[in-house]
């Protein structure tokens, strides 16, 4: 049942805060880092505060963060960090650990561009680095839905068939700086929303059968021993087969919480606009698909059919549903806000082309690389994209596969 | 390999499912340390210093246990009166 929210006006990073707070979450750790700092301080002021029963860690660095929650998660506690760029970076070795130690930890990365040269400014280098340590990826488009997706990221990453953590990303400034008018659910439906974190149970012969998947003194187990090649590769597949589980554990959760809060996320993974009938669209993260789609909503106005797909959850990556979305369509273009440095094009190109390969006929695909450090994508710079979309698709001629937008010559 | 598990049959998040002292660690040795009982004066440095709890003491007598002694040789180095010789395996 719907029930009536309250608006507030926030941030994007406020609204992390405000989820993390409802989300009754044991532990917290985190340290600051532009432009995810606010977080964390209004988090701290909850704590402060009394508002929540929080243990808050201030950590002296990421790494040491997000080793904080990995304990903290290890006996079973719900744990939340955040941070962006070098603080991600920093955390580096502990991302892995966390995600093979299946410890559902959610973290909010605020998108920023990697040093160097240092830049505070949103692009996705930084979340598309560990776009294969098994973490589970949610790109926001809006405050709104950051706040809606944190709630959510608590339930996938601790459902039983997933038990892996979630980054919930959330463009640098664009949204962790920018006031939006944002709905809150009142705190028991969100408390009752989240429920409490249930650990999972193993089989262990020498405790006499099936136990908690916790650190407990009473029933001890031994997390993260050595693991050579007679059972790596066997622990790796359980952590295939989890992020496999969650797609529809994704769409399912999201689903679920429409019916409290009215709103959802196309269907949780991928989020459409135009494309019933479009020959020509484009693949898009985050808070540019704002943008993207008011281009479109023009576009469409004067004849053009033009349509998009907004990439929601890129981990798992969203294969099937892509291809059928985007079945009709003869040119894509995808917008990628990251690097390619030395590949055939940036990550998100590059899995697009890898899903249409067997698909006949197969559609043109292009990778258009944009808003590295902060630059901004402005509708004329979509609409360049489009125009020149729309030339392949009545040409067929391809200039270059990969192109540049928004950088000067 | 045939008493190998498969994936989906052990436990996630790679915690074991034997006790440690099921996995005999002592397979890497390449000198092994000999009491020489007639020496020994029962001072139990070596218990003392071993840094794999390999020694053993039964009220009576000093041994090691080869299931998982390293073959270090830290026991013989600290042996004040030379009753422990590391001897090539």
């Amino acid at each position: 049942m719907m029930v009536k929210q309250k608006v507030m006006g926030l941030s994007g990073d406020e609204a992390v805060a405000w989820a993390v707070k409802q989300c009754d979450v044991d532990m917290v750790a985190a340290y600051p880092i532009t432009p995810q700092t606010i977080i964390v301080e209004r988090f701290s002021e909850f704590v402060a505060n009394g508002e929540v029963e929080t243990e808050f860690v201030a950590c002296e660095s990421e790494h040491s963060a997000l080793s904080a929650c990995v304990g903290a998660a290890a006996v079973g506690a719900r744990t939340f960090t955040a941070t962006a760029a070098n603080g991600l970076a920093l955390m580096w070795e502990i991302v892995y650990i966390a995600s093979s130690l299946r410890l559902p930890i959610v973290m909010a990365i605020v998108n920023r561009a990697l040093s160097g040269p240092i830049c505070i400014h949103c692009d996705h280098g930084d979340s598309m680095g560990c776009r294969d340590a098994s973490w589970i990826q949610l790109y926001c488009e809006d405050a709104q839905e950051v706040y809606d997706t944190v709630i959510q990221a608590f339930r996938i990453g601790e459902h039983p068939k997933v038990q892996l953590p979630v980054m919930v990303m959330l463009d640098g400034f664009v949204l962790s700086h920018t006031l939006q008018n944002v709905k809150i659910l009142p705190d028991e439906v969100v408390k009752e929303f989240v429920g409490v974190r249930k650990p999972v149970e193993v089989e262990i012969p020498y405790l006499g059968g099936k136990v908690p998947l916790v650190l407990d003194p009473e029933k001890p187990l031994t997390f993260g021993p050595l693991d050579l090649y007679n059972y790596y590769y066997e622990h790796k597949m359980q952590q295939h087969e989890a992020m496999e589980n969650a797609r529809e554990v994704i769409e399912t959760i999201n689903e679920e919480y429409s019916k409290i809060s009215g709103r959802k996320y196309g269907n949780g993974l991928i989020e459409t606009y135009g494309l019933e009938d479009a020959e020509i669209a484009t693949i898009v993260l985050g808070s540019t698909a704002g943008t993207v789609r008011s281009v479109v909503k023009q576009l469409r106005k004067n004849g053009i059919k033009a349509g998009v797909l907004r990439l929601r959850t890129f981990r798992p990556f969203p294969a099937k549903e892509i291809v059928e979305a985007l079945k009709n369509v003869k040119v894509i273009g995808v917008l990628d806000r990251s690097g390619p440095f030395g590949g055939y094009g940036a990550p998100v190109f590059l899995e697009t082309r890898a899903i249409f390969y067997d698909e006949d006929p197969r559609p043109v695909i292009v990778n258009y690389v944009y808003g590295l450090g902060g630059r901004d994508m402005h509708p004329g710079l979509v609409k360049q994209v489009y125009d020149d979309l729309q030339k392949i698709l009545e040409t067929g001629k391809i200039e270059r596969h990969i192109k540049f937008i928004g950088v000067r010559e | 390999m045939s008493e190998l598990k498969g994936w989906r049959e052990v436990p996630i998040a790679g915690v074991c499912w034997k006790l440690s002292t099921e996995f005999k660690t002592g397979d890497w040795r390449t000198f092994k340390p000999i009491i020489d009982q007639n020496k020994c004066i029962k001072c139990l440095m070596c218990w003392v210093y071993c840094p794999d709890e390999a020694i053993k003491w039964d009220g009576e007598k000093v041994s090691v246990n080869y299931d998982f002694c390293k073959g270090c040789g830290i026991c013989a180095n600290e042996c004040p009166v030379k009753a422990i010789e590391m001897v090539l395996e």
